[in-house]
């Protein structure tokens, strides 16, 4: 299966989830830069953490105007595979592919820990690897990651089990819903503030992560 | 008797300032073909509603909110507008 | 093009309105032969202040050991490099931006971030792990916290966008540094490049690049500001402030490794302090050449600006290039490319000048060497014995305190028992949990953290596999109150400290960055605690095997007290030491890790009461309210021993869990390593009883000594384990007990099984967590 990673001038994390796709998966991966537009190569699109263009008037806001992030959009219309994760997921939210949207932690710091997270759905590619209910710790490491949206929205997604992961308690940020991760309807495009790539290496300690790259490996693979 | 005086206040940072976030949105705003952008400059805007005996009491009052607080006076400046607020409904 | 003319001489204000003394102008106008301009004027001012040329500090720092078999690069570059084995190279270095932070602290620490990281990158190292080392006032004051919550999400700032985990570090709140905040940064890298990139201008016709950002009017004249001592008017002193740039940064990085594995670079410098004049002389006189540089090609935000101010502009994230000739373009597209500014701005010439054109004139011309290298230097006369305040406090012995109970003593609050005692040191900010502030640093971006902040002595991070099973353990020290009472002393206890903090984890100290923090090195007592450090220091890194590979100084770190009196902050010498772990899979954290393990204490037994000291510990600033007293003398036989044992330990697998004893001795120790381990502990710290009334617990409980490491062994290797500790430390070590249950206590027995503490863990680690957290809301 073939992972690409994209790379805004801001993205910090991109390195982090090649190293787990290509050097701990052993799956062919390559740097996408935001300026280029054909990705038709891939299968799984992964839009990395970190500060695209600075985030400096809100997060994702200029990134989703970017050459790439068109092609990116097209991806998913095809049905393929985008996972945003963390910065990510907040370019997911801002060009539309994700409903809602991430605001500043309600404490209004910077926050950095390892939190619970409960696994709600599992028969969708990014989470069939875990056991529905199951608990793991994922990383977190955002001053924007308090997920918001409207009453309707949120309805909406609880209807059609679009949330994936959600925070235990304590719910750090903030979230509304404890919500850390949804998908879309279609469940191809996934989004989450956690990083699974910096809980998939046993020897930093701890590989509740992986599983999320692992089920894609399976799910995605098996469709493919 | 106290007037209501609403105060708008603008944060601005000082000229020579770097402005990381309005070069980056001016870039963006570039690449998106607005061209014929020249410069961004990114501020605060502050909306309080404050009572005093007489305008001159209230612009006072501001100014000392704005340079203590709302503004950093190392690298921002602040200008703000003073109107006497219609009754908000609120018993005096 | 006209040359210069000599310009009348300037006023006396003027001279000192840049820094400079008298007899420093007389000399410039000796060595140009007529007066300068203002802007030559300017460059000197900058050049010659402390903080770029070290005129104060140059002779003391001579004599640290420099050399070692795995030194790659010494002091003089923009970082020390080390050899860490399999082609693997760590660059690192400390910096001060002390100044700044008093006036700005969000920005001012910021930008402490950002500059201490071009220093690394400028070599061709990938920056891989922050750490800093801050100090404060207390934070009963509002202006501290202030100055403590705008410097921490500075860094946060900075530090998270730009994608360098900040991995550790260390934080001290006491009233000697009021007003007059520390901050220094730590950066390490590792090398991408197969050369490393240095900063010696070369190849006469070469093109000169300005890489990066634009050039403004920020932080006008921060060198010779960094060296000025703060007095009311720096409130006002504003437009000094630079402000950061973390993405452009992080595209800086990326650019700049990508450029000089193209192999097109001759040398690089980062335009740090005094930015255009200081990269330009540095880059020419280290090279020995000249640089010519047209300021009109400098790609600037403002307009109207005059040489002067592009010449000490601190604008920040901006670097200089040297090119080989014809390769420019490849380098300006890759810059290009990231959305930087990439201008060939002058060429490297023959004579050795600097000299600066704009308008089509030469707006200043000056030897290279006369800035960069042939600077002022002053021999200073140290005072002959220790002044007078030093001779008072080190006549202080504990037989000035209450005589102790086996239930607790007599403080200036009223009676208190050891319990108390231990809650109120762990409540302390300086000891108590940090978690408030590394929390709000990204301390995981890049996927290499072994060892999460505040689980460990040092911290450790992985060189990225599947190159590698090695990493570099980090870590940043200073006692400072010990440094006051005894600056010899004092300083070697720093060093030890760090080389047993790194050994803790597991790490071989290899090599030492230092940032010196002192007061005015003009006056007698200033100079005195400088010269009896740098004594310290070196004496320290040469006796543990630790060279200095480079380092910072801060000078002239006094405040003005309202009373009008100068307040010199504590003097205090920073050391950032790395160190080598050869297997990450045998790495320590300080938590005891299961019920039933052994607890032992490595080197000086707690019942060698001569080996203990109260004076300048935690205890005695705290509880008693007194800083006096002779600060611990480092044994660097016993700690070289009780280090190798630890590390070897660590290695074999025995050793389950290693923590220092440091503030607040073998108790505090044992507190953190049950909050740490969520494990309660049984010891008994005496193996035979006293009845002695002289006798002090106090001394035994929190006493500080160095050399004392607290581990934890499984059980079952209790025989094996004790021969071994025989054999290498002799009778330097001593058994204390066992780990117990989660959320039981600690709890501290005499020979005679009374009991002098019982903590339970839930309390303990209420209080250590929450300390820094409760004195923040109001």
């Amino acid at each position: 299966m073939k992972f690409g990673v994209v790379v805004f001038p801001g993205s910090n994390c991109d390195r982090d989830v090649a190293y787990v796709t290509r050097d701990l998966l052993q799956q062919p991966t390559r740097m996408v830069w935001h300026e280029s537009t054909d990705i038709s190569d891939l299968d799984v699109v992964v839009i990395p953490g970190g500060f695209s263009y600075g985030d400096y008037l809100r997060c994702g806001a200029i990134a989703r105007f970017s050459p790439i992030m068109r092609s990116v959009v097209e991806h998913a219309r095809q049905g393929k595979f985008v996972l945003g994760i963390c910065n990510g997921f907040q370019i997911l939210t801002e060009v539309g592919l994700l409903p809602g949207t991430l605001v500043r932690n309600r404490d209004l710091h910077f926050i950095c820990a390892r939190v619970p997270v409960k696994v709600e759905r599992t028969d969708l590619p990014w989470t069939q690897a875990y056991v529905t209910g199951q608990i793991i710790t994922l990383p977190i490491a955002h001053g924007e990651g308090r997920y918001y949206a409207s009453l309707d929205i949120l309805k909406q997604l609880e209807d059609h089990n679009q949330v994936l992961f959600r925070y235990e308690a304590p719910n750090l940020n903030g979230s509304t819903n404890s919500i850390a991760g949804i998908c879309n309807q279609q469940g191809n495009v996934f989004g989450m503030m956690p990083h699974p790539e910096r809980a998939s290496d046993p020897m930093l300690g701890s590989t509740d992560g992986m599983g999320l790259f692992k089920g894609l490996l399976e799910g995605v693979g098996a469709i493919a | 008797m106290l007037r209501k005086y609403q105060a708008r206040i603008y944060v601005t940072l000082r000229p020579s300032v770097l402005d990381p976030a309005g070069t980056a949105v001016q870039s963006g705003l570039q690449h998106m073909g607005y061209e014929t952008v020249e410069q961004v400059r990114i501020g605060k805007y502050v909306e309080l509603v404050l009572s005093a005996a007489d305008e001159d009491k209230a612009r006072e009052q501001v100014d000392r909110i704005c340079d203590r607080l709302l503004a950093n006076p190392v690298i921002e400046n602040y200008r703000f507008d003073l109107t006497e607020s219609v009754d908000t409904g609120v018993a005096r | 093009m006209s040359s210069i003319t000599s310009s009348a001489p300037f006023s006396a204000e003027e001279i000192a309105s840049v820094g400079l003394k008298p007899e420093e102008y007389e000399e410039i106008v000796r060595r140009l032969g007529r007066h300068p301009n203002q802007a030559e004027l300017g460059m000197f001012g900058v050049m010659w202040s402390e903080h770029c040329c070290y005129k104060n500090s140059r002779p003391l720092l001579k004599q640290f050991p420099t050399t070692g078999d795995r030194i790659l690069v010494g002091p003089g570059e923009n970082a020390g490099v080390v050899d860490l084995g399999d082609g693997l190279r760590l660059a690192f270095k400390i910096e001060s931006h002390n100044h700044p932070s008093a006036v700005e602290p969000f920005q001012g620490a910021a930008t402490g971030v950002g500059g201490i990281l071009r220093d690394i990158f400028t070599m061709g190292a990938r920056p891989i792990a922050l750490l800093n080392s801050l100090r404060f006032g207390s934070l009963e004051d509002a202006h501290t916290r202030q100055l403590f919550t705008g410097v921490v999400s500075g860094i946060a700032h900075y530090g998270n966008a730009v994608g360098v985990p900040t991995v550790g570090g260390e934080i001290y709140f006491d009233p000697a540094y009021s007003s007059n905040p520390l901050v220094n940064v730590m950066a390490l890298g590792l090398m991408e490049t197969p050369e490393i990139v240095k900063s010696g201008a070369a190849g006469v016709g070469n093109p000169v690049l300005y890489v990066g950002s634009t050039t403004g009017r920020d932080g006008m004249g921060g060198a010779s500001f960094a060296s000025a001592e703060l007095s009311d008017e720096s409130e006002q002193d504003r437009p000094a402030v630079q402000v950061g740039d973390p993405f452009l940064e992080k595209s800086l990085i990326e650019a700049c490794l990508e450029a000089f594995k193209t192999g097109a670079v001759v040398a690089a410098q980062d335009m740090g302090a005094a930015g255009i004049t200081c990269s330009t002389s540095e880059m020419a006189a280290r090279g020995g050449v000249g640089i010519e540089l047209d300021l009109d090609r400098i790609p600037v935000r403002e307009t109207g600006m005059v040489p002067y101010e592009y010449l000490l502009s601190e604008s920040q994230e901006r670097m200089l290039f040297v090119a080989y000739k014809g390769r420019e373009q490849e380098l300006i597209t890759i810059f290009h490319r990231w959305g930087l500014q990439a201008v060939v701005a002058g060429t490297v010439i023959a004579e050795p000048v600097v000299r600066i054109l704009f308008q089509g004139e030469i707006a200043a011309e000056i030897p290279a060497a006369a800035l960069a290298e042939n600077t002022p230097l002053y021999h200073r006369d140290k005072l002959g014995e220790p002044p007078e305040f030093i001779r008072q406090a080190c006549q202080w012995t504990s037989d000035r305190l209450p005589t102790c109970t086996p239930t607790g003593i007599e403080t200036p609050d009223g009676f208190r028992t050891w319990n108390e005692i231990l809650l109120t040191l762990l409540d302390t900010p300086s000891i108590a949990s940090k978690r408030w502030v590394y929390r709000q640093y990204d301390h995981q971006v890049q996927n290499n953290t072994v060892i999460l902040p505040g689980r460990a002595d040092a911290a450790v991070i992985r060189l990225r596999p599947p190159s590698s099973s090695k990493g570099v353990a980090a870590t940043v020290d200073c006692n400072s109150r010990y440094v006051y009472l005894d600056p010899y002393e004092g300083a070697k206890a720093v060093v030890a400290e760090a080389a047993r903090n790194l050994s803790c984890v597991g790490a071989e100290p290899l090599a030492v960055t230092d940032n010196l923090n002192f007061g005015n090195p003009e006056k007698p007592i200033g100079y005195w605690q400088l010269a009896e450090a740098c004594r310290g220091l070196a004496d320290a890194c040469r006796e543990l095997g630790t060279p200095v590979t480079g380092g910072n100084v801060s000078l002239y770190n006094e405040t003005i007290a309202p009373t009008g009196q100068p307040q010199p902050i504590y003097p205090t010498p920073v050391v950032g030491m790395v160190g080598l772990i050869p297997d990450l899979t045998r790495v320590c954290g300080q938590g005891w890790q299961a019920k039933g393990d052994l607890i032992y204490l490595l080197g000086r037994c707690l019942t060698a009461l001569d080996r203990l000291t109260l004076g300048g510990s935690e205890y005695l600033a705290t509880i008693h309210h007194t800083v006096a007293g002779s600060p611990p003398r480092v044994d660097f036989k016993l700690e070289r021993l009780v280090q190798a044992t630890c590390r070897e330990g660590i290695r074999q697998g025995w050793v389950r869990s290693a923590h220092d004893c440091a503030e607040g001795g073998v108790v505090v120790a044992l507190a953190e390593a049950c909050i740490s381990g969520g494990l309660g502990a049984d010891v008994n710290l005496t193996p035979t009883v006293h009845k002695d009334m002289s006798w002090r617990w106090d001394c035994v409980l929190f006493g500080e000594g160095g050399a004392q490491i607290v581990v934890s062994i499984l059980p079952e290797l209790q025989v094996i384990w004790e021969a071994y500790l025989q054999q290498h430390l002799g009778n330097d070590w001593q058994k204390l007990g066992s780990v117990g249950n989660s959320d039981t206590s600690l709890r501290v027995f005499t020979a005679d099984t009374q009991l002098v503490i019982d903590a339970k863990i839930k309390e303990m680690s209420n209080r250590y967590s929450k300390a820094i957290e409760r004195r923040l809301t109001f």
